[in-house]
């Protein structure tokens, strides 16, 4: 009981009021603000380590897919290659193994094997998902601005204006009107949302220090 | 007191004001148990939605966001998967969560397994429910389209801390056919859950999560303390427009400044 409960919550005390009672008090105070720098560095190595846990994870999750010819194993196929490869060659390139003069770039400017990975296959891949954010932006877009009630109706009217007033050929007549509606109407209501956002987290992280929320250690209110 | 910061009081006065009313109300609510929360459509939905993919055979999609557990929100969207867990146990549905850190992925997978055990489902919990993919935002949300798209499942929850991959994700589920359920305190991703999602909660509904589905009665006195102090925000924020349009108590103002 003390290991599975009392512990955690005991941490997780002091590790949520270290950082609060920092915050009221100046640099000068080493004793009260050299352990709130000790927890955020920790929270790093913690991290780190919970990283290795997660590789080990995939690895082993994706041969059991492979070996049980689950629907898409050949993409786990794929994943488990990719991952090896690429952590071969960048050891390589760390360890400096076989004249490479780390994981960069080569000092005439070539990039060395991880680097070409990286800049020729991952960046690429990564692009290429964040770029399909304009057509998705486009599909929600339509289906947002469909006329179907007079709430939906405002939107639309408002949200032609905005793109009007945002490109050059537009700016000249809605440009103020576009400004208005993005900082009046538009920021007040984000503003609502944030204040109550920040009361909500404050709260939910007073249950967390107060051990009154538990479901973050997988603990029911039964325990 | 040399060593205490001075231009920080007003801050320590509002935090000890947040706190005693959320305490009031905890102690308040355990010995008054019929404490009234507004209903919040999106949390209703969730044994909807989790019916559904019972009905039709087929999974349930839980995504805890792309953020670690030293984010509020994860600690919220953790609330909510130990509910859904406990009924997909109760249900015999699958589950599927899939991660992309790493502390949150040990979190959630020991939040999944205690559900499970609660319900008197041990038996139905697999380890594969739960787990990494990458640390990569867009190698994930490439991932969690591939699981949406070739495995169709039928309810997706999108709750938690999300950016970029927000609409990447909930658009890929809309055109599954998936309902969807998602939650957030990022205001600049809010709007594509609303086009994009069946449901949504929104900022503080998220946060309130956890409380309102267990319904007791220390975590439910919490969001009444906090709906108070909101109201008391709101007060202080009606009260300073007035005071500075008449040029009246300049230190109003000045006192809710925080350096």
């Amino acid at each position: 009981m003390f290991l599975r409960l009392r512990l955690p919550l005991l941490l997780t005390l002091l590790a949520g009021l270290v950082p609060v009672v920092a915050f009221f008090f100046k640099d000068e105070a080493r004793a009260v603000k050299a352990p709130a720098s000790w927890l955020e560095q920790d929270m790093i190595i913690v991290a780190g380590f919970a990283l290795l846990l997660g590789v080990v994870n995939v690895v082993q999750s994706n041969m059991k897919k492979i070996e049980r010819r689950d629907k898409g194993w050949f993409f786990a196929v794929v994943l488990l290659g990719g991952m090896a490869v690429t952590g071969l060659v960048g050891a390589l390139g760390a360890f400096r193994i076989g004249g490479l003069p780390g994981i960069g770039n080569y000092p005439d400017g070539r990039p060395t094997p991880f680097a070409w990975c990286a800049n020729y296959l991952f960046t690429p891949l990564q692009a290429t998902m964040f770029s399909l954010l304009a057509f998705y932006i486009a599909s929600a877009a339509f289906r947002a601005f469909r006329v179907r009630n007079v709430a939906a109706t405002i939107l639309l009217v408002a949200a032609v204006v905005v793109m009007l007033g945002r490109i050059p050929v537009g700016e000249g007549v809605f440009g103020r009107f576009t400004e208005w509606l993005m900082q009046i109407p538009n920021g007040a209501a984000q503003r609502g949302i944030i204040i109550g956002a920040a009361l909500g987290a404050a709260s939910l992280s007073l249950r967390v220090i107060l051990g009154i929320e538990r479901s973050y250690l997988g603990l029911d209110k039964g325990e | 007191m040399a060593y205490f910061d001075i231009s920080r009081v007003n801050a320590l006065t509002l935090f000890i004001f947040f706190c005693i009313v959320v305490i009031l109300f905890i102690e308040k609510a355990r010995a008054d148990r019929n404490l009234y929360i507004r209903r919040i459509a999106g949390l209703n939905a969730i044994d909807e939605a989790v019916g559904r993919a019972t009905e039709l055979g087929k999974k349930v999609l839980y995504i805890p966001g792309i953020m670690s557990i030293d984010e509020n929100q994860t600690i919220a969207s953790l609330a909510v998967l130990a509910h859904v867990a406990r009924m997909t146990a109760r249900y015999a549905t699958d589950l599927d969560v899939p991660n992309k850190d790493p502390l949150t992925f040990a979190s959630a997978r020991e939040t999944v397994k205690e559900a499970y055990t609660l319900e008197g489902r041990p038996d139905l919990y697999q380890e594969s429910m739960v787990h990494y993919v990458t640390y990569d935002q867009f190698a994930f949300t490439a991932a969690v389209s591939g699981i949406m798209v070739r495995e169709r499942p039928a309810a997706n929850f999108l709750i938690g801390s999300f950016y970029a991959e927000s609409l990447l994700l909930a658009e890929t589920g809309q055109a599954s056919g998936a309902i969807q359920i998602a939650g957030t305190a990022e205001v600049a991703q809010l709007p594509f859950f609303v086009c994009a999602c069946d449901y949504t909660l929104i900022g503080e509904e998220l946060y309130a999560a956890g409380a309102y589905l267990s319904r007791q009665p220390a975590m439910l006195g919490s969001i009444k303390g906090q709906d108070w102090t909101k109201a008391a925000v709101g007060a202080a924020i009606i009260l300073g427009v007035l005071l500075e349009s008449l040029h009246l108590f300049p230190g109003f103002k000045a006192f809710f400044s925080i350096q």
